[in-house]
């Protein structure tokens, strides 16, 4: 039966901005369903975004969403999780939004290892503002700002996060939702700061300005450069030139995260405040009564 | 705390206090001169009382995670200081855009740039107004010594939530570091602590978008892009200017109910000093003087900078023979001064130190005296 997506999304928003054939919806309903099959409730989920073509995701969403400055979501986010600890957040941002204007952020929310899923959708491009080379533009493609080519190495966004502390980080592409549904699942139910990379497509602004002008063509582009983590790691230095690995490139569950740990320190300070409070009370007791300690002779005020 | 308690605080450690008293119970900051102690004190604090303190990567992040912890119930505010009150704009401007309470505090230091760290300056009072991009009204608040600061403080918190609005409260170092004894004051010498459901209740009518945070069960959306009264983003230009419109109105219309002022010895003065923050001491000073000499001079000093007090300081200038405005910037308060006047012929006089001393009583007298001999 076809997944039903009416409850999710605010179909009076309808239509939405994207170009015809673009990613990002693909992504947004991987998204829904992984909420969908963990049984999230939509008022316990904070959907928060920054501005850029992915960030518009949550306004079509129907539950509490946050679309927030360009870049800053995750700081957004980690406020609302802080606030609301007990709440789930979900941060869906795009290649510029996150790894540029936003890199500060994103290293620093992988440090903390906060419990926040970060969905970034990676079409290489700044779509939005008419196809500016990203952070993860690769080199030699053309963009707006990148007429005789682009000569900025590139991040590569998994590794980044990975280096940086997060505890949950894999990667997909839109030419398999099913799989994405998958990893994203799995980033909403890890406990801890989860980065889900989805390769996607902008044939209006990366693929037009290089040779990949026609959507389908174009994910179908992207697909083929995907190789699974056991193939990727079979291979040579030289093979990997323009391919990447899919899956969960990077897993682990023994790294504190940052709000229980918080929530910890909070209540040691008050054990601590208690505690002193305890001792002022039985010093207080322990003072000889007024009349006792006047009966050796004249107290001094 | 007993309501009476005596206490002996600088201005930084003051509004650490008095914002808890307030109920706040979320901070987030980073690390700079002149205003540290405030964020030292409150991450001691805040985990004793329930509250969260955040140290972020930076003043972007800090003031981002203000508003996403304010959208998310908390009494949320967090503290700088000149570059960091810089780099905060964007965010500030978000908060406005969609009203969402916070208290943010700028413990003013000398600029551009890095400036003189950590000299005193109150060179950021026409940033607090418009250093985010766009139309927008602005509630800033200036005390001038650590009790009033106090009060202020409060104050800020309870304007945040009563319009919707980010509210800044904006000291120097003098007073940051300024520590005295005062008494703490009574419930009843401070205005009202209430929750966010008490403010929903009462002033449903400050917020275009819907009023509610998070998790209420409204599944409400947030934007910084102009929207509608439903919060969805909106380029159509009756619905956008009716946002704008609102933005300014709801705190303009209210200015006589946001307006404190301090006068003093203004009633019969022919010369006003008029002045805001940690100046007014030397300037109280400086009446004082001038009035054993025989001149008539008069104090008001501003507590409520913006939005600002434009009848009242027409209404003063009109009454007076000549205006000095004494501050640590080139003119800042002079100009809404001779804005509000709307008169070409008023005599207004600055007294303008910027070399990061502070204003001493002494220039201030001899300002007097030498506008005296001209009147």
């Amino acid at each position: 039966m076809a997944f039903n997506y009416a409850t999710w999304l605010r179909q009076d928003l309808m239509p939405h901005i994207w170009c015809p054939g673009c990613g990002i919806g693909i992504v947004l309903k991987s998204a829904i369903r992984a909420m969908e099959s963990l049984g999230w409730n939509q008022d316990a989920t904070g959907f928060v975004s920054g501005i850029g073509c992915t960030s518009r995701a949550p306004g079509y969403v129907n539950m509490n969403t946050l679309h927030t400055t360009h870049g800053r979501a995750l700081t957004f986010a980690t406020g609302l999780k802080m606030a609301s600890p007990d709440k789930n957040v979900v941060v869906m941002a795009g290649d510029g939004d996150s790894a540029a204007i936003g890199g500060n952020h994103l290293i620093h929310s992988c440090r903390r290892n906060i419990d926040i899923t970060m969905i970034i959708v990676n079409n290489e491009i700044y779509g939005m503002t008419g196809g500016q080379f990203s952070p993860t533009t690769p080199g030699g493609a053309r963009a707006a700002t990148a007429p005789y080519g682009n000569i900025d190495p590139g991040f590569d966004l998994c590794q980044l996060c990975i280096a940086a502390g997060a505890t949950y980080v894999a990667r997909g592409h839109v030419a398999n939702g099913i799989f994405l549904e998958r990893i994203i699942k799995g980033g909403m139910a890890h406990k801890g700061f989860a980065v889900i990379e989805v390769m996607s497509n902008c044939h209006t602004q990366f693929g037009r300005r290089n040779q990949h002008p026609d959507p389908a063509e174009l994910v179908e582009h992207i697909a083929s450069c995907a190789v699974t983590l056991t193939q990727w790691n079979k291979m040579a230095p030289e093979e990997k030139v323009g391919k990447y690995p899919i899956g969960v490139l990077h897993k682990v569950t023994d790294k504190p995260e940052y709000s229980e740990e918080y929530y910890k320190l909070q209540a040691h300070a008050q054990e601590r405040v208690r505690a002193a409070a305890r001792k002022i009370a039985e010093a207080e007791a322990m003072k000889p009564k007024p009349e006792a300690a006047s009966g050796g002779g004249q107290l001094e005020d | 705390m007993t309501t009476r308690d005596r206490v002996f605080w600088a201005g930084n450690e003051t509004i650490a206090e008095a914002a808890l008293r307030a109920g706040c119970n979320f901070y987030a900051g980073y690390p700079i001169t002149p205003s540290s102690e405030i964020a030292a004190l409150l991450s001691l604090r805040l985990p004793q009382t329930g509250g969260v303190f955040l140290q972020m990567e930076d003043e972007i992040a800090a003031m981002g995670a203000v508003v996403g912890a304010s959208l998310g119930g908390a009494k949320a505010m967090t503290a700088t200081s000149g570059p960091g009150f810089s780099l905060k704009q964007e965010n500030i401007g978000y908060a406005i855009m969609t009203e969402t309470p916070c208290v943010i505090i700028d413990v003013q230091r000398g600029g551009p740039s890095t400036g003189t760290p950590t000299a005193p300056a109150q060179a950021d009072i026409m940033q607090a107004r418009w250093g985010t991009h766009g139309d927008h009204s602005m509630i800033a608040l200036t005390p001038g010594y650590p009790l009033e600061v106090y009060r202020e403080t409060v104050r800020a918190f309870h304007l945040a939530e009563r319009f919707r609005t980010p509210v800044m409260l904006l000291i120097d170092e003098i007073i940051g570091h300024t520590t005295e004894s005062f008494e703490i004051p009574r419930d009843n010498e401070l205005d009202p602590i209430h929750p966010r459901s008490w403010y929903e209740n009462q002033f449903k009518e400050n917020s275009f978008r819907p009023f509610h945070d998070f998790y209420q069960g409204h599944h409400i959306h947030i934007t910084g892009l102009s929207h509608t009264e439903q919060g969805f983003g909106t380029t159509v230009p009756e619905t956008v200017q009716r946002g704008i419109e609102h933005l300014v109105n709801k705190i303009e219309l209210k200015q006589s109910e946001i307006e404190r002022n301090d006068s003093y010895l203004l009633d019969d003065a022919d010369i006003a000093i008029i002045t805001w923050g940690s100046p007014g001491r030397a300037s109280k000073v400086a009446v004082d003087l001038a009035r054993q000499e025989g001149i008539k001079a008069g104090l008001m000093r501003v507590i409520t900078f913006w939005p600002f007090p434009t009848t009242t300081v027409r209404d003063l200038v009109d009454r007076v023979r000549a205006v000095i405005v004494p501050e640590m910037n080139m003119g800042m308060l002079r100009g809404e001064v001779e804005r509000s006047a709307m008169r070409r012929d008023v005599r207004l006089h600055g007294v303008n130190c910027v070399g990061g001393a502070p204003i001493d009583p002494q220039q201030v007298l001899e300002k007097i005296r030498e506008v005296h001999r001209g009147l």
